[in-house]
């Protein structure tokens, strides 16, 4: 029998089971794991297998990392799986070709943990994910989990709430409110019988951090919770979570049964004769829920309509009752500030804007995935450092911030340290945190009637601005996106977003104007070229459209020949290629797929 | 065909007496039904308000207000394409167009047979892998305008578990 070796024995497959993840077939990869080291004989090896949160590196997913030897391998497919547990577990050596290969230097990065994408972030609300296993409480508490909750036991009411305030702490669902003035305000509410709320209702589309907390931290936002619940001497709190996000409805649902089970939950908590409880609704697919006031009318069981905020939800809220609601990651900051001290967050950060925040970079970058970067970090860092550039090299136009109701800033802006103030001047708005990075390739007009599209479709119906003013809006960039904008459009599109702005009930008719009015402002031009021009820069609107193969730059690798679903490239390899119009979908794929910028963006004849 | 509405009806009612009397379970409910039977039968909304006690009208309207529910059946394979924004930069548009042309569908059409039905969703999550398809329960990442052709063909064979 060989010596049984200590270091072998501690050995730790984290494996990433995140949605991402997941997608890529990061199950079948942990289940190999699982089953290969079991058969192991005759050899001691007590590696074991976790399935992690998501590490936000989804563009090289599945990921596998090996602790304590600090290694990260990419892209693992099951046939990796023995290679791996025989080189590296039981023989400590590196599996090369799994490495994360650099692509600029080449060289292969051992741990993730020397990648741009990760050195320059901070993490806070993502302390934990990628690095437990979200369905282990002991996993949690091994990393100081609950003692945010044990120190708040030996604070008053008060204290905690000044420590919060303290912090600076803002929203971070986009508003940006000082979460501790909110608590406060709870506080000195009359009214004793208190709510707390978690909202889940991730609805922006391209932002993601909430469902990465949920799923791979479920018990940071659960001590969040209890913190503030014992501040203000709630006894029932909601998560409210999109019932898409299968995953992390199932980690919450074991993450406050195993609370439960250790009295973190429910009756006397700690043994200190304090009750609190938290149950989990999921939501029914309605962007607009994302609306506190909307939010609390689905808890209960109402269609979700927003009211009129004359009184905040900490003063009367749920069921009329002063609440509190705050968004997954606000929360999951919430037991660092306690455990930390406000003093601590505050040197992160800038003045106004303190701590760090979770962007979701994503679109046409290279390195996509989750980035929490201290407020501040600007946008080149961001997109161009951390992001490690635009995409096969092209040249970057935009990045839309804030989901739909926010807006998109040019190139000339790459410089702004981004926080809740700097982006609102600049038109735009925090958000959730969404960074969707556009190139050369993504046309602004279709990009506003993308977001008017989505508003349309969401807006609950119930104010004349927002129900009418966004289909007109609506209406004109289809128009003007199908080849028959008309002189006065502009105008027109400004007249009604600034009527939409100013008129509407609640924050989504509120903002629904800022992709309109930020595109209108920073790429006039571009519309101006579908107005007058008919011509789409971009490629993107069909109507105003043709590709054709500059015979001199084609190499006839045929390439785009193999990539084309409608079979419209002809030519013989070698030679200049060539595409019949009249069968091209102008997908564009071979646009994107040319190594040779050989196909030409032009303008759809005849119209 | 009786014996079937039968079954549902048991199926259903099974389902409704795990909840109390009270109007907030009425989305869970449906939530449940849904997940069941892939979409709203009306007689499930009947009970759903006889149980809890709200008029048929109000659970009908929140039935139609949140969009994850269907009151017409869905097919064997649910195609879901995402159309957040990463997706929609990254050209899921012409994924709409290529199904439609593949099996003649449109978001929110079920194919004659049953086997396919079509919607877009707004967001998955899942930016980072974009443009995202999700056919029942399984994600396809980073699906091009060709891979999509090869997603519909194989689940067309009649598996559960294409992948």
């Amino acid at each position: 029998m060989m010596p049984i070796n200590n270091y072998r024995e501690s050995r730790q497959i984290l494996v990433c089971c995140g949605t991402g993840c997941q997608a890529s077939g990061s199950m079948e990869v942990f289940n190999a794991f699982k089953s290969q080291l079991r058969s192991i004989e005759g050899v001691e090896v007590t590696a074991s297998t976790k399935a992690t949160g998501c590490n936000g590196w989804c563009e090289q997913g599945p990921l596998v990392k090996i602790l304590p030897d600090d290694i990260t391998y990419c892209l693992v497919k099951v046939k990796d799986v023995p290679r791996i547990i025989e080189k590296t577990i039981l023989n400590q050596e590196i599996v090369e070709q799994l490495l994360y290969r650099d692509p600029v230097s080449k060289k292969r990065i051992k741990s993730h943990h020397q990648l741009n994408f990760y050195r320059k972030q901070k993490k806070i609300a993502l302390r934990n994910i990628g690095e437990i296993d979200p369905a282990s409480i002991d996993d949690y508490i091994a990393r100081d989990g609950y003692q945010a909750l044990k120190k708040a036991f030996s604070m008053s009411a008060l204290d905690i709430i000044n420590e919060v305030i303290a912090s600076g702490l803002r929203g971070r669902g986009g508003g940006g409110f000082p979460t501790g003035l909110k608590w406060l305000s709870c506080f000195k509410q009359q009214e004793t019988k208190r709510y707390i709320i978690c909202n889940g209702d991730e609805g922006d589309p391209g932002a993601f951090m909430d469902r990465s907390i949920m799923e791979g931290d479920p018990h940071t936002v659960i001590e969040g919770m209890l913190i503030c619940a014992l501040a203000l001497g709630a006894s029932s709190g909601y998560i409210y979570v999109r019932d898409e996000y299968g995953l992390a409805v199932n980690n919450l649902r074991q993450a406050i049964q195993d609370a439960r089970d250790r009295s973190l939950l429910g009756h006397d908590i700690m043994g200190q004769g304090y009750s609190f409880d938290i149950e989990i609704v999921r939501g029914g697919g309605a962007f607009v829920c994302g609306e506190e006031t909307a939010l609390m009318a689905s808890i209960e069981g109402n269609v979700g309509e927003p009211r009129d905020k004359y009184l905040f939800p900490a003063e009367k809220g749920l069921w009329g009752y002063p609440t509190i609601i705050n968004n997954v990651e606000t929360w999951a900051n919430i037991p660092v500030i306690i455990n930390q001290g406000a003093q601590e967050f505050t040197s992160i950060g800038t003045e106004k804007s303190t701590g760090t925040k979770v962007f979701s970079l994503v679109g046409k970058v290279v390195n996509t995935g989750l980035v929490e970067v201290p407020m501040g970090t600007t946008l080149r860092e961001i997109i161009f450092e951390i992001g490690g550039g635009i995409l096969k090299g092209r040249r970057f136009k935009a990045v839309q911030t804030g989901g739909p109701s926010g807006g998109c800033i040019p190139a000339d802006l790459l410089d702004l340290e981004l926080d809740f103030d700097s982006l609102s001047k600049a038109g735009s708005m925090m958000g959730s945190g969404g960074l969707i990075v556009m190139d050369e390739r993504t046309c602004m007009v279709e990009v506003a009637r993308y977001y008017l599209n989505f508003l349309a479709g969401e807006s609950c119906g119930k104010c004349v601005p927002c129900r009418e003013g966004i289909r007109r809006m609506l209406e004109i960039l289809s128009r003007i996106c199908d080849g028959k904008g008309q002189s006065g459009d502009l105008e027109l599109l400004e007249d009604l977003a600034e009527t939409v702005r100013d008129a509407s009930l609640c924050g989504l008719g509120k903002t629904a104007p800022n992709p309109v009015l930020s595109t209108i402002r920073y790429f006039r031009d571009e519309y101006l070229a579908h107005i007058e021009e008919h011509q789409c820069p971009a490629g993107i609107c069909r109507s105003l459209t043709r590709f054709s193969i500059d015979p001199e730059k084609c190499t006839g690798c045929s390439l785009c020949k193999k990539n084309c679903p409608a079979d419209c490239i002809i030519g013989e390899l070698k030679e200049a290629h060539w595409i019949d119009i009249n069968k091209c979908i102008k997908c564009g794929s071979c646009v994107d797929t040319c190594k040779f910028e050989a196909v030409v963006i032009g303008k759809e004849g005849g119209k | 065909m009786a014996e079937e509405a039968a079954h549902t009806e048991g199926g259903i009612r099974g389902i409704i007496q795990a909840y109390p009397r009270e109007k907030r379970f009425i989305l869970p409910l449906m939530q449940d039904i849904q997940k069941e039977y892939n979409y709203l039968p009306r007689e499930a909304l009947l009970t759903i308000a006889n149980h809890v006690g709200v008029p048929f009208s109000k659970v009908y309207s929140m039935a139609t207000f949140y969009k994850a529910f269907s009151l017409t059946p869905k097919g064997r394979y649910n195609i879901r394409v995402c159309d957040g924004t990463a997706c929609h930069i990254k050209n899921s548009a012409v994924l709409i167009d290529q199904i439609y042309n593949n099996l003649g569908i449109k978001p929110g059409e079920t194919t004659g047979d049953g086997m396919f039905s079509l919607e877009t969703v707004n967001c998955l999550g899942a930016c980072a892998i974009a443009p995202v398809v999700m056919v029942n329960e399984m994600v396809h990442p980073k699906v091009s305008s060709s891979g999509i052709l090869d997603v519909i063909k194989r689940y067309k064979g009649g598996s559960d578990d294409a992948n």
